[in-house]
């Protein structure tokens, strides 16, 4: 079957993607001026020479470069990613401690922001001159524009000290307590803001071009057809029209994950979210170099699932992009 | 049967340009009965579509509208109708057929779909019923391996076949009035033979009456048993298409036939000169005037041409023709 | 035959520069026009604001948190008691240099990729290409982050950082241009009439791909400065030079006692990118469909 191929395909050139994301990040730490012995003697107060020695040999760091790099792959490939001098703790559970909150910011961004996006889309193209349609010009040059830590602190100062719905910082309250739907809660209503701040960027992108398809998507020859079989306004705009001009939207906004990633980098710090970004932080002013290694490698992950999700949601949506 | 079945009277559509309104259509009378086969003739830019989609209420929104005059349909006039009406005669009791096909299906559903809704729309059919019947649709327009072929992607048929497709949806609900606008323009030349036969034929079944739309003498010659030669939004001429080819009374029409030398052929044991109409049709700037439009590029060239616009002279029950010279055409 | 028809009047039009043609359509852009007297004011207060303006941004002169207005300092104080004004405007200074910095290293880098992607094809495209990818996969601002943090917050590795991760965009943009550009009659005159590569390349067919690269170099230097100010606002940056992203992050804890020392900065930021941005837009609508037609 051509789509089991395909994906095949795929998932080999993302295999390869992921080992050229390591070669780099490892050569990278190599280059830097000092290395991890001198982070952990740091955080000793001082060695001398013999103790710098001993660690060096016992974390391979005399080994040549190449060998060194095998090991580190030999080791991801079993899903061992370092261990932390930091934080006291393995790199991978570290990581898949905050992946979670990092994971559920990003897209619930992401949905939010193509939900919305679509809807003021559709609602602007058929009023162009509607208020919808002005809203989504504003956006798209504000939302561009606006730094998103400074639109999350304008929200948080706003929403949060002034008028107070929604809790400053954090995840969640520990002082909560109950059942699932309690926690769950809890968690949506610290959700907003960081989401709505990251996603206002992807909503000014989304909008404006689904309004411009949306256009041109009223204008062809197809709706011309659909509304010569006399079907209703409705059935023509959103059964005809909509799935139409979906694919681009979807498209753009898979290519948009990795800046998706670093926007919540910023989001995390501004509201302590505490996901991938506050730990690549708090590890990069540490020197904590396998940290910083998993993070990235991480988000290359992310970037590289969410491209094979916006695949296959494209595949739904039009059916030429199948392997029929 | 009482009356025509669809009578057109004093018709003008206007289009609204960067220079101001323009009747695209001006003062357009014609009458097309039940079962009958009409042809609309003419170079693009005559106006041709435009009564197409003033019919079906179709203009396009914020430029074109219906300015005078009556379109009635069965005794109701359309002009006056509701928008929800319209809807209900569209797709129903009048379809219409453009000239892409290329482009004019929808290409995210499949054609059974396209199909289906219309039936399921107009005529109540459940899914499955409505799945069925355009299987059965698909068969009469000839596509081969209905069953199959029913759940493709327009990408996966030919240009031909969705034209085909075109027409099953056409006639799905046993219009009264096909309207088919350039059906072959955009096709090959054998496809375009396949497609006038099959039009032909499932006329003859089913009694439609069809309205073509074309600027192809040839495909006039075949198809229709009455023809309507549009020149600048009006009617040049007007008549049976045997009497029309034969002896035109319009030099614009004499000028069309003189370019397809193959149907004068059939027809007439005459051999014309082939000769070519020298000019360029008026702007939409110039629609409209009291004058006849033709004049610039006519042979018989008189002031009364330039100065007034033409009357409709008759010529036997079924002939017309809107010039000043008519009787020496 | 009578002729009797009419020829229109030929209108007479005057041919002008491709330049000229294309100032007056920028011109005609109200929100450009907006967009380029902001960015030329920023620009002059950027100059010549320090000279005159001499309040050193990091000294303390005066105390803490006082407000917009109070005691002559139109802005206020930061936590530490440092002049507003000063950091506005030390801030736009670095901002600028490295807006168009990192843009340049941005361009300069994604021009060469797609040049020579769009030109060679074969794999010399298919190697850049995936290159291209593979920066692209990578999110930018961690990226940067781990740069900056290994090798030093100085100002020329804070532009090297943001230049090296942003050139994905250009580069397609160019290659595009070139792919496009290539199969124009006059580029296989030249080549018929024996142009070398090299030449082919920049004199030929790189001055034809000019004006959507020139745009999104304007829209570069937009999202260099906000790229900088993020790294600033994490505090990867150089501690002896003010920037507006750093006293947005140095006086985030306030936000309750004194919002305008991150509210005001912010703003800078904004009005600053927004007028690029509209500059941007007024440049795609003068350059693009006219210069096309050419």
């Amino acid at each position: 079957m051509a789509f089991v191929q395909k994906f095949f395909v795929r998932l080999l050139y993302a295999v390869i993607l992921l080992t050229a994301v390591l070669v780099l990040n490892f050569s990278m730490m190599h280059l830097a001026p000092g290395d991890v012995a001198d982070t952990i003697s740091q955080s000793m107060g001082g060695a001398d020479q013999e103790v710098l020695d001993q660690i060096r040999a016992e974390y391979g760091l005399d080994q040549p470069f190449l060998v060194q790099l095998g090991r580190y792959i030999g080791n991801v490939l079993q899903f061992n990613l370092g261990y932390s001098y930091f934080f006291n703790t393995p790199v991978t559970d570290l990581i898949l401690q905050r992946l979670p909150a990092t994971l559920l910011l990003v897209f619930t961004a992401q949905i939010m922001a193509l939900l919305i996006g679509v809807v003021l889309g559709v609602i602007s193209a058929r009023r162009p001159n509607g208020l919808a349609s002005h809203f989504v010009t504003a956006l798209a040059l504000f939302g561009y524009a606006a730094p998103v830590f400074w639109t999350g602190i304008l929200l948080l100062i706003a929403f949060s000290l002034k008028i107070q719905w929604f809790p400053v910082a954090g995840m969640q309250d520990v002082t909560v307590s109950g059942g699932f739907w309690v926690h769950a809660l809890d968690i949506a209503k610290h959700l907003v803001l960081p989401a709505v701040t990251l996603g206002s960027i992807f909503l000014a992108l989304y909008s404006r071009l689904s309004r411009a398809t949306m256009m041109e998507v009223l204008g062809s020859d197809y709706v011309r057809t659909a509304k010569a079989k006399g079907l209703t306004e409705r059935e023509v705009v959103y059964k005809h029209a909509l799935k139409n001009s979906l694919s681009p939207v979807i498209t753009l906004a898979g290519l948009q994950f990795s800046a998706v990633i670093s926007g919540a980098v910023l989001v995390e710090a501004v509201f302590s979210w505490p996901g991938l970004g506050t730990l690549a932080f708090q590890s990069i002013i540490a020197r904590d170099t396998p940290t910083i290694l998993g993070i990235l490698f991480f988000s290359a992950v992310v970037v590289i699932v969410g491209n094979l999700l916006t695949d296959l949601a494209l595949r739904f949506v039009d059916p030429r992009m199948g392997g029929k | 049967m009482s009356g025509p079945l669809l009578k057109v009277e004093n018709l003008r559509i206007e289009l609204t340009t960067r220079d101001g309104i323009a009747p695209v259509i001006d003062n357009l009378s014609f009458e097309l009965n039940a079962g009958e086969n009409i042809s609309f003739v003419g170079e693009s830019g005559c106006g041709k579509s435009m009564t197409a989609l003033g019919i079906m209420g179709l203009l396009p929104e914020k430029i074109g509208r219906i300015a005078s005059g009556s379109i009635t349909f069965d005794g109701e006039d359309l002009t006056a109708a509701s928008e929800a009406r319209l809807k209900e005669i569209r797709g129903n009791d009048i379809s219409m057929i453009f000239q892409e096909p290329m482009t004019s299906l929808n290409p995210v559903y499949t054609v059974g779909e396209q199909i289906a809704e219309v039936l399921r729309r107009h005529q109540g059919l459940s899914t499955a019923q409505a799945w069925t019947k355009a299987t059965e649709l698909l068969d009469a327009v000839r596509i081969p391996n209905p069953q199959a072929r029913v759940s493709d992607y327009p990408f996966q048929m030919s240009g031909g076949q969705r034209q085909r497709v075109m027409i099953a949806i056409a006639l799905a609900c046993e219009p009264k009035i096909l309207i088919a606008d350039e059906p072959t323009t955009a096709l090959d030349v054998t496809v375009q033979a396949q497609i006038f036969d099959l039009l032909r034929d499932l006329q003859a079944e089913t009694g439609t009456a069809i309205m073509l739309i074309t600027h192809d003498m040839g495909a006039v010659a075949e198809m229709s048993e009455r023809m309507i030669v549009m020149y600048a939004g009006r009617k040049a001429e007007e008549g049976r298409v045997d009497e029309v080819i034969e002896h035109a009374r319009h030099p614009y029409t004499k000028g069309l036939i003189s370019c397809v030398p193959h149907i004068m052929q059939t027809l007439t044991e005459e051999r014309h000169k082939l000769t070519e109409i020298e000019g360029i049709v008026p702007s939409l700037r110039e629609f409209g005037r009291n004058n006849c439009l033709f004049a610039a590029r006519c042979e018989l060239v008189e002031d009364r041409c330039l100065n007034e616009r033409p009357p409709e002279n008759s010529f036997g029950k079924t002939q017309k023709a809107a010039c000043w010279r008519a009787e020496e055409v | 035959m009578s002729d009797t028809v009419k020829v229109p009047e030929e209108e007479v039009v005057e041919a002008r520069s491709p330049f000229s043609e294309a100032w007056e359509m920028f011109r005609k852009n109200h929100a450009a026009m907006a967009g380029l007297v902001v960015l030329v004011l920023i620009v002059v207060a950027a100059i010549i604001g320090p000279p005159l303006y001499a309040v050193d941004p990091f000294e303390m002169v005066w105390a803490p948190f006082s407000p917009p207005g109070v005691d002559g300092f139109i802005l206020g104080t930061d936590y530490l008691g440092r002049d507003l004004v000063a950091a506005l405007l030390g801030g736009a200074r670095v901002s600028l240099i490295i807006g168009l910095a990192a843009a340049f290293v941005t361009v300069a880098i994604g021009v060469t990729v797609g040049a020579l992607a769009g030109f060679y094809l074969g794999w010399v495209e298919e190697v850049l290409m995936r290159i291209t990818e593979f920066f692209q996969v990578l999110p930018t601002l961690l990226f940067s982050m781990v740069i900056v943090a290994l090798f030093g917050a100085s100002l020329p590795m804070i532009t090297f950082a943001i230049g090296v991760v942003s050139w994905p965009p250009v580069a397609r943009i160019t290659r595009a241009e070139f792919l496009r550009i290539r199969e124009l009659e006059y580029v296989t005159a030249s080549r018929a009439s024996g142009a070398k590569n090299f030449k082919l390349m920049f004199s030929v067919i790189l001055p034809n791909a000019l004006p959507p690269i020139i745009v999104q170099s304007a829209l570069m230097v937009g999202s260099a400065i906000l790229f900088e100010a993020g790294l600033s606002f994490l505090g990867l940056t150089d501690p002896n030079v003010v920037s507006w992203g750093q006293v947005i992050g140095s006086n985030r804890q306030y936000i309750l006692d004194a919002p305008y020392t991150v509210t005001i900065p912010g703003l800078a930021i904004f009005v600053t990118v927004l007028a690029i941005s509209l500059v941007g837009d007024g440049l795609n609508d003068a350059l693009n469909p006219k210069l096309r037609q050419r």
